[in-house]
C-alpha cells in the first residue's frame, strides 16, 4: 500500500422527507408496523398509476442546485425493468435520460483542507420494498416501496476513505440543512455504493473498477474502501493484478471484508425507457428561481460566518455547525439577543454535554433558547454567579421547570461593595499571618483569600468585586 | 333493451318500465348471449336497481370489459394470471358511471389483457359474432361488442390500444368510440401499452356514445395523463350541423387500384365506402382525396408492434403471482414467478413479451424502440398536417366484414395489412376516433371511421352523427344471417 493511487467514486442514496410517497398517496414515514404505509399503487395492483409528488421534485431540484448541477428543461422519468420480489411493478421509476441534475461540483473540507468533488448526476427515484429473510421464508414489507430516494453519483474523483467519508458527511449535513431529509443512517435512510480502483502514481489510465454495493453506514464505507485498496494493492504487489475483476461485491460487517456477488459481465440489462404514465413537463424558470431562494446557508457557509462575523473559534464554530439543529439553536439564541460567545459556550459545553449523555435530539431538548435566556440574563445582571447558573441549568433540565423558578432573591450574588468590604475586612483581620506572608511575596495566597470570602458567603460573593476589594486592601 | 339510452330514460322516467325490469331483461339476455356466443367472464345475477334520476344513465344496465378494475367483482383481464382476482377499488371511469346510477350487469370477455384483435384468446374461450357465429367479433373488446350488438344493453365499456374498440364495433355493426387520449382516466384500467391505451365505449348510436363518454370523462388526480374537459359537452354539442366541414380520405388506402388481389368483399366494402363519401358531400361537407407516402403508411403495423410489445412487457411485469394471482411453485422467487407466468399466459402473449423484451434490450433499443418512436412521430405529424386543412379523416374500417373464425388469417395479406391496421394512428396520436356502421357486405355489417385532431371530439362526433342520421344503421341489433 501507499505506492498506488486510489480512485474512488460514490453513489449515495438518501430517502427524502415528505408527507406522501414519491408516486403514491401513501404516507412516507418511519413505521414499525409492516405494510401499514401503503396505497394500491405501492403493491402494483393492476390499473394503478403513479402520480409524481411535487414536493419531492422541488426538493430534488433544490439538492441539484446545492450540488451546482445543471437542471433539465423538462422533467420526466424512466422505467428500470427487472424482476425481484421487493419490486412490485417489476420496474423501478427512476431518472436515466434526464436527471434533476447533471455535471455538478461541490466544495468540501477534508481535515481542514478544501476539496472540490465533481458530481456526475443526481436523480429522483422510488425505493423498493424491504425484505426480511428467515430460515425458510422471506417476508416483504411494502412500507418502503415508493419512498422517495435521491441518488447522487460522483465522478471517480476521490482518493481516500477519509475523503469519501468527508464527502458523505458533508452531503448528509446539506440534506439536513435543506430540510429535505432526516438523513439518518440508523433508520436506513442513507445507503451507499462505492467504486474503488487503484493505479500507479504516475499512471494515466484507471485500474479495474470494483463496486461494493449497499453499504449502510459511513463507518462501513470507510472500512470497505480501505479493505478494497488493501486487497487490490496486495494483488498488484504480488503481480496478480489480473485477478482484480470488474465485479460487484458486498461489505461483510462481521469480518470487515468485501465479498464477491457477481461479475460485471453478468450485469443486468435494465431495459430503460421513458415511463409513459408520467407525462413530460417543462420546469418553469420562475419555479427554479423560487427554489434557489429557499436554499438556506449550509454548514460551511455558516461556519465561515460564525468565525468572521461573530468571532467564534474555528473549533466552536465547527461544533455548532456539525448538526443543523445545533446551528439553528445557536442562531435562535442570537436572535433572542444572547451574546454570541455566551450562546456558543452554553451550547458547546453544557447543552451538547447533556445531549450527548442522553442521546436526545436537540429539537426536543427541554431548555429552549428562550428558557436559556432566563439564565444568561441573570448572569449578565450579576444576580447569579456562573456556578449558580450551571446548577440552575441542570436542575431546570432535570425537573423540566423554568429556570426562573430557581432564581430566588436568596440566591442573589452579593454585589454590594459595602457589604463585601465588611466581610473582607473581617477575614483579613482573622488571618494576620497569611496577610503578612502575602505581603512578603507569597502571591498565590490571593486565591486563598478569595476562597475564604466565598466560603463565608456560601459562594454568593460577586467574584469580580471581591477580587477588586481584596487587591485594594492587600496592596495598602 | 334494444332501445337507445334516451328512449330507455323516457320509459323509466314515465314509469312505463322499472330499472328492475330492465336489469332482469338484460340478465336474461346475458345468459342467452353467453350460451350462444361466449361473451362474458362474469354475469352479475345479483345486480340491483338504482333510483331513477335526471341522469340519462340512471337505472340502465351496461357491461364492463373485464380489464376494468371493479370493486368486489372478479376482474380477470381474461387471463389465467388473474383468474381469481377480485379488486378492492373501482376504475375511475366505472366509478363515474356508478355515481350516475348506471347498473353493471356483466363483465365482458376480451383478448387476454387486450393483446389480440380476434376475440379468440380469452381464458374463457372464443367469442363469436352474433351476426354469424362462425365469424369472429374482432377484439380485444370482443364480449362488449358482441353483447351490445346482441341487444343485451345499450352500451358496454371497452378499451382501445390499437383498434380494440373500433374494429369489433365494425365487425358487429355497432358504434365504437375512443375519445382523445386522457379525456377518460385510465386509473383502474389494466394496462397493455400505456402510451396507446384509451378507455371508450361500444354502443349502437353516436348519441349514446356522447352520453356515456360525457359521464366517463374528466380529469383524475390518479392519472397524470388525464386532462380537464369540463368545457366539452359531447351530448349537447350534437346538432348535426356539418355544412362546410372538410373531410379527407387517403388514396393509398381507399383506391381499389392498390389491391391487385382484391376479393369481392373488399371490392364491395370500398365501393360502399365511396358511396358514403358521396353521401357526405350531399350533406354539405367537402371531401377530398389526399395522398400519404406509402412507405410511411406501410411502417404503421410494425411501429405498433414495437411500441405496444415493449410497453406491454414492462406493464405486465407486476404479474408474478406474489402479491395477487395464483402463487407459482418453485424453490426460489425466480422459479415461482416463472411458474406463474408460464402457466398463466397464452402463447400469443408470451410471444409478444419476447418481442417486447428483445426490442428493449440495450443493443436493440436504438434500432427498434427509438426508431419506432420516431416513425410514430412522423405518422402523427402527417395526420396533424391533414388536420390543418381538414376537420377529420374518414376511412373504411378493415378490408371487409368479420372474418371467419376457422381461417383467421385469410385476409391478412400484405396488400391489406395497412387497411386492417390504420386505426392505430388514432392511438399513436391520441386522436378522437369513432367507427360507425356504413352498410352490409355478404349480409354482414361493415363500417367507416372518422378520426379528428386531439380535443376535437365534439366535431368528430357531430360528423358521425350527421352521417349516421343519413343512413339506416343506427341502433341496429344483430340478426343471425346464416
Amino acid at each position: 500500500m501507499g505506492k498506488y493511487k486510489a480512485v474512488i467514486g460514490l453513489e449515495m442514496h438518501c430517502e427524502l422527507k415528505s408527507n406522501s410517497k414519491v408516486f403514491s398517496s401513501a404516507r412516507n414515514s418511519y413505521n414499525e408496523i409492516p405494510n401499514d404505509n401503503i396505497a394500491p399503487v405501492d403493491m402494483a395492483f393492476p390499473g394503478t398509476l403513479p402520480v409524481v409528488n411535487k414536493k419531492c421534485v422541488h426538493d430534488a431540484l433544490m439538492m441539484s442546485m446545492v450540488l451546482n448541477c445543471k437542471q433539465p428543461e423538462y422533467m420526466y422519468f424512466d422505467r428500470k425493468n427487472y424482476y425481484y420480489p421487493d419490486l412490485p411493478k417489476g420496474y423501478q421509476i427512476t431518472q436515466m435520460e434526464s436527471p434533476v441534475g447533471v455535471d455538478g461540483s461541490i466544495e468540501i473540507e477534508v481535515n481542514g483542507t478544501k476539496k472540490t468533488v465533481k458530481i456526475h448526476d443526481i436523480h429522483l427515484e422510488e425505493d423498493a420494498a424491504s425484505l426480511d429473510h428467515y430460515y425458510d421464508t422471506s417476508c416483504i414489507d411494502y412500507n418502503r416501496a415508493g419512498v422517495p430516494l435521491l441518488e447522487l453519483v460522483t465522478e471517480p474523483c476521490l482518493s481516500s476513505a477519509e475523503e469519501a467519508v468527508a464527502f458523505l458527511e458533508h452531503m448528509r449535513s446539506a440534506y439536513k440543512y435543506c430540510g429535505v431529509s432526516e438523513a439518518d443512517t440508523k433508520k436506513g435512510q442513507i445507503r451507499c455504493d462505492v467504486n474503488v480502483s487503484i493505479m500507479d502514481e504516475d499512471a494515466t489510465e484507471f485500474g479495474t473498477r470494483v463496486e461494493v454495493k449497499n453499504i449502510n453506514s459511513f463507518g462501513n464505507v470507510f472500512d470497505a474502501i480501505n479493505y478494497e485498496i488493501k486487497r487490490q494493492s496486495e494483488l498488484k504487489d504480488a503481480g496478480r493484478y489480473e485477478e482484480v475483476e470488474q465485479e460487484t461485491r458486498r461489505f461483510d460487517e462481521e469480518s470487515g471484508t468485501t465479498i464477491r456477488m457477481r461479475s460485471k459481465v453478468d450485469a443486468i440489462d435494465y431495459k430503460y425507457f421513458v415511463d409513459p404514465n408520467l407525462p413530460k413537463f417543462k420546469i418553469d424558470e420562475a419555479w427554479l428561481e423560487e427554489i434557489r431562494k429557499e436554499i438556506p446557508l449550509l454548514a460551511l457557509e455558516r461556519k465561515e460566518k460564525y468565525i468572521t462575523e461573530l468571532g467564534l473559534s474555528d473549533y466552536d464554530a465547527s461544533v455548532i455547525v456539525k448538526e443543523k439543529e445545533y446551528a439553528d439553536y445557536f442562531e435562535e439564541c442570537l436572535s433572542l439577543g444572547i451574546d454570541a460567545k455566551t450562546s456558543s459556550n452554553w451550547l458547546t459545553t453544557q447543552i451538547l454535554g447533556e445531549i450527548n449523555r442522553t442521546e436526545e435530539n436537540l429539537n426536543n431538548f427541554y431548555l429552549t433558547p428562550t428558557l436559556l435566556k432566563q439564565i444568561t440574563d441573570e448572569i449578565e445582571k450579576g444576580t447569579i454567579s456562573s456556578k449558580q447558573a450551571k446548577e440552575i441549568f441542570y436542575k431546570a433540565v432535570e425537573e423540566k421547570k423554568e429556570p426562573k423558578s430557581y432564581i430566588s432573591s436568596d440566591m442573589a450574588q452579593i454585589s454590594d461593595r459595602g457589604a463585601l468590604e465588611e466581610i473582607i475586612t473581617k477575614i483579613l483581620e482573622e488571618n494576620p499571618s497569611q496577610v503578612e506572608a502575602y505581603k512578603n511575596g507569597k502571591d498565590n495566597l490571593f486565591d486563598y483569600f478569595v476562597g475564604q470570602v466565598m466560603k463565608n458567603t456560601r459562594g454568593k460573593a460577586n467574584p469580580v468585586i471581591t477580587k477588586e476589594i481584596l487587591k485594594d486592601k492587600l496592596e495598602q | 333493451m334494444d332501445k337507445t339510452i334516451e328512449e330507455l330514460h323516457e320509459l323509466l322516467k314515465s314509469g312505463k318500465v322499472t330499472s328492475q325490469e330492465l336489469i332482469r331483461e338484460s340478465l336474461q339476455k346475458s345468459h342467452e348471449v353467453e350460451e350462444k356466443y361466449n361473451a362474458f367472464v362474469t354475469i352479475l345475477d345479483d345486480a340491483k336497481e338504482t333510483p331513477i334520476t335526471d341522469n340519462l344513465l340512471s337505472g340502465i344496465p351496461f357491461g364492463i370489459k373485464d380489464n376494468y378494475s371493479t370493486k368486489d367483482i372478479l376482474s380477470t383481464g381474461s387471463s389465467n394470471t388473474l383468474k381469481d382476482y377480485v379488486p378492492f377499488f373501482n376504475a375511475t371511469a366505472v366509478q363515474k358511471l356508478l355515481d350516475a346510477g348506471a347498473v353493471p350487469v356483466n363483465k365482458t370477455a376480451m383478448d387476454e389483457f387486450g393483446m389480440g384483435g380476434t376475440g379468440t384468446t380469452c381464458h374463457t374461450g372464443v367469442v363469436k359474432n352474433p351476426w354469424d357465429p362462425t365469424r369472429m367479433t374482432a377484439g380485444s373488446s370482443a364480449g362488449s361488442a358482441c353483447a351490445v350488438a346482441a341487444g343485451v344493453y345499450p352500451y358496454a365499456l371497452g378499451s382501445d390500444t390499437g383498434d380494440s374498440i373500433r374494429k369489433p364495433a365494425a365487425y358487429c355493426g355497432i358504434v365504437g368510440y375512443k375519445p382523445t387520449y386522457g379525456m377518460i382516466s385510465r386509473y383502474g384500467l389494466f394496462p397493455f401499452a400505456s402510451s396507446l391505451d384509451h378507455c371508450g365505449v361500444l354502443c349502437r348510436s353516436v348519441k349514446d356514445a356522447a352520453i356515456v363518454v360525457d359521464t366517463m370523462k374528466g380529469i383524475d388526480e390518479n392519472d397524470m395523463t388525464s386532462w380537464d374537459s369540463k368545457d366539452i359537452h359531447l351530448y349537447e354539442s350534437l346538432d348535426g350541423n356539418v355544412k362546410g366541414m372538410k373531410l379527407c380520405y387517403i388514396k393509398e388506402l381507399c383506391d381499389i387500384k392498390y389491391y391487385p388481389n382484391a376479393n369481392e368483399e373488399l371490392k364491395s366494402h370500398l365501393k360502399n365506402f365511396m358511396e358514403k363519401i358521396e353521401l357526405c358531400k350531399s350533406l354539405g361537407m367537402t371531401v377530398e382525396e389526399v395522398s400519404i407516402d406509402e412507405q410511411l403508411l406501410n411502417a404503421l403495423p410494425s411501429v405498433y408492434v414495437v411500441i405496444s410489445c415493449a410497453e406491454a412487457t414492462s406493464n405486465m411485469s407486476n404479474l408474478t403471482g406474489i402479491i395477487f394471482g395464483p402463487r407459482g411453485n418453485g424453490k426460489n422467487y425466480e422459479e415461482m414467478m416463472m411458474d406463474h407466468r408460464t402457466k398463466g399466459f397464452s402463447p400469443l402473449i408470451k410471444r409478444r413479451f419476447i418481442i417486447g423484451s428483445y426490442i428493449l434490450q440495450k443493443e436493440n433499443q436504438e434500432r427498434y424502440f427509438k426508431n419506432a418512436g420516431r416513425v410514430r412521430r412522423m405518422l402523427v405529424d402527417a395526420w396533424k398536417k391533414l388536420y390543418e386543412t381538414y376537420d377529420a379523416v374518414i376511412l373504411p374500417v378493415s378490408s371487409g366484414p368479420a372474418k371467419h373464425l376457422d381461417s383467421d388469417k385469410d385476409m391478412l395479406t400484405k396488400d391489406t395489412a395497412v387497411l386492417e391496421e390504420h386505426l392505430q394512428i388514432g392511438n399513436f396520436g391520441g386522436f378522437p376516433s369513432i367507427t360507425i356502421p356504413d352498410g352490409f357486405v355478404s349480409g354482414l355489417p361493415v363500417a367507416l371511421n372518422i378520426t379528428g385532431n386531439c380535443y376535437n371530439d365534439s366535431k368528430v362526433l357531430n360528423i358521425a352523427y350527421a352521417l349516421e342520421s343519413a343512413m339506416d344503421y343506427k341502433n341496429q341489433i344483430a340478426k343471425e344471417v346464416k
